[in-house]
């Protein structure tokens, strides 16, 4: 797994050749260009202690029925609220703690944000630094979701980005995915990356991608791990002709994760240093 | 809530080993040479012991001392490793496989490691009853174990995460190992060691630190006496997402009582009640709460039954200190899966009492032999309900014949009620026994009747005479 590991640094002179190779050999792009993201457009430290700030961020409730899909479409247990129970801003980090308790109907809460109309965009670098939570049945997620027009187009043609998911019980792995038509769900594209002397719970780490056209590049840390271009999907790419939004949330249990058992420890919670975007 | 008792026998041993240990080692403390001599190699044996000096191992007693040695033709990723040949338990040399390896001189610094790692596998799937490092058979003041580690039969990797290595900057006891053969059927096998070092773990989560397995007893203590905490636990997530949980000395953590007045810390884990009233005891380890607490009431001096004056010639006794007991089974049969009855048995000052707790019913068993009554008239029973005498207590005492073919032929049942008894204060319950058949006496059944309350009592001086 190590050995798969580019660096950052090296990673332009990478690109450069996969891509004069691809023109040589198969003519698929002649116009791909590498995008370097270096003018910073989104800057959310979480420096205001309380607060989540309402410009940038949507707080989404509930278990998903009111969006047709309860348990969020994956049979998760937790119930999304905006208390400051499950979502607060504490010394620069953003706080979202899932924990064990009756509320709604459901046997656990959390929290969900996202950028839905407030913040949606086109290509870009997108990193979170985060600690996450540990235990059986946690599932905590940075990813983009595709506009859906209106709700006229619906998931996964609308496209998905995982930058970041972990399992819980696997407090070394985090992987990285895309979904889309052809490619959802338990078929989507991904790949995990592996720490080989740290841990998600115990430390901070950098997790984003690099999303231009044809390409998404994930990282953790200073290390590319991954690249999903167009040919790696089985459907349609859906990733260069409309606009993304943000999503951070904390699940619980569900088919990606399983769910807690009685050495999860509640409540859990999950870090967030700081999100940021990058674009040209 | 579970009731505990200190156990007050060892405590006279430990807290003198304790307060020896404190006044060499504090003193260490405050001089930093210490620091800057001892070694921090983290190898203690990679296909051959390393730094240990020559003599190390030192086995347990009872065990067989040559179940230890140096394989040549298995290894992990090389061709030797440490071989431990389990013994059969008929084995006249030894019963079981336990050492402790020590290193010779100095101790070494582990503080910059968070972990004991190893690769390890077994002739057979097995459980090794406990591993771990902390024991130099000299203070032991660090002890730390994992039990009950499966052992397959390929090469894996085991963790044994340190609670506190800031504590182990001159630490002599590297690593200890005891192996029975338990639920082996009695029968040997072996298991190899390799590559057993102390390392730096990135990936090892915080410690959960615990006491009282995390919960909250309340305990009652007697005014003058001293007794000993729980050994605490420690649990880390291990890489592979798993938990371990590793039980740790006293000693990792710092101990706090919230009425020193009442009950004082006297050393790590060593306690001393002072005065009537209520402390509770909490601990931190490595700066971080331990979850649990043990509440305790102090609740005066403890007062004994009366002591019996019988001739012992008159008298057959089931429990007694002044008598000689004859041959009991049980004083508890834990009667699965109705019983409730716990015991919490304690002495002081070399006086024995029966302590029972969570009471519905419990039995005294006597059947090898049965006894022969037939020349006594009465059962002796002295017993101490502490705290209220619930209104409602209606208490029977069954005392049961068997005939030679141990069939049940007789059966006396004898009711007491709050009236017989005074809060705090031992009873005499006197039973004139009006069995036709007392020659082969085998049991006493006590039991909690017609819902009365009665929860938690004391037992002494159980005879016939």
């Amino acid at each position: 797994m190590k050995n798969n590991n580019i660096r950052i640094k090296d990673f332009k002179a990478i690109i450069i050749f996969v891509h004069v190779l691809l023109m040589s050999s198969c003519n698929t792009d002649e116009t791909q260009t590498v995008a370097t993201f270096d003018n910073l457009v989104i800057n959310e430290e979480f420096s205001t202690d309380g607060n989540l700030d309402s410009s940038l961020w949507n707080i989404e409730t509930g278990d998903g029925t009111a969006q047709g899909i309860p348990g969020w479409g994956n049979n998760e247990l937790e119930y999304y609220t905006d208390r400051t129970e499950n979502l607060s801003v504490e010394n620069g980090y953003l706080l979202i703690t899932a924990r064990q308790e009756s509320f709604n109907g459901s046997s656990y809460t959390s929290a969900r944000i996202q950028t839905k109309n407030k913040f949606q965009t086109q290509f870009g670098r997108f990193e979170a630094r985060m600690r996450l939570p540990n235990g059986q049945g946690m599932w905590p997620a940075f990813w983009l979701l595709g506009d859906d027009n209106n709700g006229t187009e619906i998931w996964p043609n609308i496209g998905e980005i995982d930058i970041m998911e972990n399992r819980g019980q696997q407090p070394t792995t985090i992987s990285g995915a895309v979904h889309g038509p052809g490619y959802s769900g338990g078929n989507s594209i991904n790949k995990e990356f592996n720490f080989s002397d740290s841990r998600v719970d115990t430390d901070f780490h950098v997790y984003g991608v690099e999303w231009g056209e044809n390409y998404i590049n994930y990282y953790v840390d200073d290390v590319l791990y991954n690249q999903i271009t167009p040919e790696d999907v089985t459907g349609e790419w859906v990733f260069n002709d409309r606009s993304f939004y943000i999503i951070i949330n904390l699940a619980v249990g569900g088919d990606f994760v399983g769910n807690p058992n009685s050495e999860t420890l509640f409540p859990q919670t999950m870090l967030i240093d700081y999100v940021k975007v990058y674009q040209q | 809530m579970k009731n505990k008792k200190f156990n007050f026998t060892k405590l006279i041993l430990l807290s003198v080993a304790i307060s020896t240990a404190v006044v060499s080692c504090e003193r260490d403390l405050s001089e930093d040479a210490v620091f800057a001599t001892n070694s921090n190699t983290g190898e203690i044996f990679t296909d051959a012991p390393v730094e240990l000096g020559s003599d190390f191992y030192f086995p347990f007693l009872g065990s067989k001392p040559t179940a230890w040695s140096i394989d040549n033709n298995e290894g992990y990723e090389s061709s030797a490793s440490m071989r431990i040949d389990v013994p059969n338990a008929n084995d006249p040399e030894g019963n079981y496989a336990g050492a402790i390896f020590r290193v010779e001189g100095q101790g070494r610094d582990l503080s910059g490691y968070n972990a004991l790692t190893f690769w390890g596998k077994a002739s057979q799937g097995v459980n090794i009853g406990e591993l771990g490092f902390g024991l130099d058979f000299i203070e032991d003041k660090y002890q730390t174990t994992i039990s009950n580690t499966s052992f397959g039969t390929s090469w894996t990797k085991y963790i044994i995460p340190i609670p506190d290595a800031s504590k182990l900057f001159d630490e002599r006891g590297l690593f200890w190992y005891s192996a029975g053969t338990q639920e082996t059927g009695g029968f040997g096998y072996t298991f190899w060691i390799d590559d057993l070092k102390f390392e730096n773990l990135g990936t090892l989560g915080n410690p959960r630190p615990e006491i009282y397995n995390g919960e909250d007893p309340i305990s009652q203590a007697f005014l003058g006496n001293s007794g000993v905490l729980d050994t605490p636990r420690v649990v880390f997530n291990l890489p592979s997402g798993m938990n371990q949980t590793v039980s740790a000395s006293p000693s990792y953590f710092d101990w706090s009582s919230s009425e020193p007045t009442i009950v004082e810390i006297r050393d790590s884990g060593t306690i001393q009640m002072l005065s009537s009233g209520t402390s509770v005891i909490t601990a931190t380890m490595a700066g971080v709460q331990a979850t649990g607490s043990v509440t305790i009431e102090v609740v005066g001096e403890f007062v004994f039954a009366p002591t019996p004056t019988r001739d012992p010639a008159d008298v057959i006794s089931i429990f007694s200190d002044v008598y000689d007991d004859v041959p009991v089974e049980f004083y508890n049969g834990y009667w699965q899966p109705f019983q409730t009855t716990l015991s919490d048995d304690f002495a002081i000052n070399g006086d024995n009492i029966l302590n029972y707790t969570n009471f519905n019913f419990v039995g005294n068993q006597f059947r090898e032999p049965t006894i022969d009554i037939t020349e006594n008239s009465n059962l002796h029973i002295n017993m101490l309900i502490p705290g209220e005498i619930p209104p409602n207590l209606d208490f029977l005492i069954s005392i049961i014949n068997f005939d030679g073919d141990g069939v049940e032929n007789g059966r006396q049942q004898v009711f007491f009620n709050s009236s017989d008894f005074e809060a705090d204060t031992w009873s005499t319950l006197e039973i004139p026994i009006t069995l036709s058949n007392k020659d082969g006496l085998g049991l006493l059944i006590y039991e909690n009747v017609n819902g009365s309350t009665l929860s938690n009592f004391y037992l002494d001086n159980i005879y016939f005479y």
